[in-house]
């Protein structure tokens, strides 16, 4: 094993899955020569070529059309969208084509298509570049939506998708691609499923449901509820779409008290679409609501004190735990 | 351009009838889907292609089987010039599992792999931006098929029309963008929608060629296609058709036409016919004779009858087919294994 970024996670899967099918080809606004506004295909086009790391005009819709073509006529494109903020320009060729073509046209076409996003802020970059939208294009059905939050699931996700025969939208964080973390030596080919979470952290008290920059959030108030003797289980989600519920519904079965932490807006979001169906399918084994921690429910401030009052934190989980689990539970 | 014309593109006898034939087929085809639809067993929206039936055969005559074409919602024609099946095309109509989408799709979503027919799109102008990426696919692989894409005037406003004929410029990429400008997108006319009357500047404005052409002659169609096909087939790169017709009908099955006079609508069926129009022209030339033209119009008829009766004999889809084909290895809904009861 060796420890490298979340950036460098990703550059290897693509430059794998490359070297490995001459089908998957880059496409994306400044990612040959510029090298990727996050300089996550930094060297790829040195040594691939303008065939295969294409720098495209800036045109979402355009570029998102082309790449649903292009894996129609019989390539596997990855595609990078600069941020899944600018991707609503896109969102009409996800949505109404992407998500769709196999199924109205009757099982005949595929579209073996990743596209590339990262979402989420933190870094004062304002309202329009700091979203999370995932729970937007989990609500449709024809799309994966993952969401990995170490390299290690970085580099496996990202295999797994480009050789996946359905469009995935592969959802990274601005604030993760210097994220450092394990994976297999050099030439270790592996590959992450792309509809199974991971518990990351086990413990009995309660169940943390978690996924993107939060996980390590999370993980870092499960240490400090440990202090206080308090387990909790965390989850990370990995996978929005399709979701990996006998896992969460097995570890609420354990725990039977649920918070869910995400960076996005709470209304109906990905939290409140989990929640849902853990009410539904375990409503007789919780013995608390579920309790959400979420960004602030206002487009995304650009002062630096406002955006740290917006984003979620460590406290904020801690408060969300010790909320639902009682000190006799602990104690005892 | 002469020599031609005396010629009739180039084409024999037997092309040229059974071009006609094809015409009419469509036309006795959409007829057919008309009645079916008001008596029931058609849903939803239906486009028809009566009155443009000129362009679909005179611009896929120029295709080779290995092309691909890509379509908007009024696609009948395209589907059967393309060779699909006038049965796998009603049958979709009616929603049966024998449809060429299995019933799934409808009159705006069909679909052939083999005959290379990609689509069906009812978001305007959609497939514009698929279609340079289908064309990309075709070059990067170093084969030699190219892209038509169909598209109408409406779709002309939208700016996927501007980015796709960008993209395809820039990347040089095996597409023709093939606009059946039929003068109305919906209500909107085009002279109060488009800032020019003519798509030339806009080719010009993306330095690609672009031709005006009379819809209505199947001939000048089938030429100017030609021409498109092998610049975009010899690695030139993209062109721009604006190919100027009428549809006889309203934009759909539901749509009055309050916004079109029906003394104009009556100018264009009495007048600018395009079959009309291709038999006196093959008369004329003494190319062919009313009694073949009869003879196609009845086979015509006779075939659009057998679709509509092979459809409503067909079976519907089993209820089991709501669930499939939404991923393609069936991993489609959120809780898939607690949605189905």
């Amino acid at each position: 094993m060796r420890t490298i970024t979340y950036r460098d996670a990703l550059r290897e899967a693509i430059r794998e899955e490359m070297l490995r099918d001459e089908r998957v080809f880059i496409l994306g606004e400044d990612i040959a020569g510029y090298g990727g506004t996050y300089a996550v295909s930094k060297g790829l086009f040195e040594e691939f070529g303008e065939k295969r790391v294409r720098d495209t005009p800036l045109a979402e819709e355009v570029i998102t059309g082309a790449a649903i073509g292009a894996a129609l006529g019989g390539l596997r494109p990855i595609l990078e969208l600069m941020t899944i903020n600018f991707s609503l320009l896109a969102s009409d060729l996800l949505v109404n084509s992407a998500a769709k073509f196999r199924y109205m046209f009757g099982g005949q076409p595929h579209i073996p298509m990743v596209v590339r996003m990262p979402g989420g802020g933190g870094a004062q970059r304002g309202a329009q570049h700091s979203q999370m939208l995932e729970s937007w294009y989990a609500h449709i059905p024809g799309l994966k939506v993952v969401m990995p939050a170490t390299p290690y699931d970085a580099k496996g996700m990202l295999k797994s998708a480009v050789r996946d025969p359905n469009p995935v939208l592969f959802i990274e964080h601005e604030l993760l691609y210097n994220v450092k973390g394990e994976v297999p030596d050099e030439g270790v080919d592996y590959t992450v499923p792309l509809d199974r979470g991971e518990i990351k952290r086990e413990g009995q008290h309660v169940t943390i449901i978690t996924f993107s920059r939060m996980l390590h959030v999370t993980i870092q108030a499960a240490e400090e509820l440990a202090k206080e003797g308090i387990q909790a289980e965390v989850i990370d989600l990995r996978a929005i779409r399709p979701l990996d519920i006998d896992l969460i519904l097995d570890s609420v079965r354990k725990t039977n008290r649920v918070v869910i932490a995400e960076e996005g807006w709470k209304y109906y979001g990905t939290g409140q679409g989990l929640a849902a169906l853990i009410y539904e399918f375990a409503f007789d084994y919780m013995d608390a609501p579920v309790q959400h921690v979420n960004g602030a429910d206002v487009p995304m401030p650009y002062s630096k004190v406002l955006e740290r009052a917006a984003l979620p934190n460590k406290n904020d989980i801690v408060k969300a735990v010790k909320a639902v689990v009682p000190q006799a539970l602990v104690h005892g | 351009m002469a020599i031609s014309n005396l010629t009739l593109g180039g084409l024999t006898r037997t092309q040229l009838l059974e071009m006609h034939y094809k015409m009419a087929l469509l036309r006795r085809f959409e007829e057919k889907s008309a009645e079916e639809y008001t008596r029931g067993k058609i849903g939803g929206f239906m486009h028809l292609y009566i009155g443009q039936e000129a362009v679909g055969i005179g611009a896929i005559a120029a295709l080779r089987a290995d092309d691909k074409i890509l379509s908007s919602y009024r696609e009948h024609g395209h589907a059967i010039a393309k060779g699909m099946e006038p049965r796998a095309v009603m049958a979709e109509l009616f929603g049966k599992i024998t449809g060429c989408s299995k019933g799934k799709g409808g009159s705006m979503h069909m679909w052939s792999d083999e005959l290379g027919l990609l689509g069906g799109n009812a978001i305007v102008a959609a497939q514009m931006p698929i279609a340079a990426g289908i064309a990309l696919a075709m070059q990067y692989q170093g084969l030699d098929s190219i892209v038509a894409c169909f598209f109408g005037d409406g779709a002309v406003d939208e700016g996927a029309f501007h980015e796709s004929l960008n993209l395809a410029s820039i990347w040089k990429l095996p597409v023709v963008y093939i606009c059946e400008n039929n003068q109305y997108s919906m209500g909107m006319a085009v002279e109060k929608a488009w800032a020019v009357d003519s798509l030339i500047p806009r080719a010009g404005a993306y330095t690609i060629p672009g031709e005006q052409v009379d819809g209505m002659d199947v001939i000048q169609v089938y030429e100017a296609a030609k021409r498109a096909v092998e610049h975009a087939r010899s690695g030139k790169g993209p062109s721009l058709l604006e190919i100027k017709t009428y549809r006889f009908r309203g934009h759909s099955m539901t749509d009055p036409a309050y916004y079109r006079s029906r003394e104009e609508e009556h100018q264009w069926r009495t007048t600018r016919d395009p079959i009309g129009f291709f038999e006196k022209k093959l008369l004329d030339l003494n190319l062919a004779t009313q009694a073949q033209f009869d003879e196609n119009d009845a086979r015509a008829i006779e075939i659009a009858e057998d679709a509509a009766e092979f459809a409503e004999n067909s079976p519907d889809p089993e209820l089991d087919e709501l669930y499939t084909d939404v991923m393609v290895d069936n991993s489609t809904a959120l809780s898939f294994r607690y949605e189905r009861k």
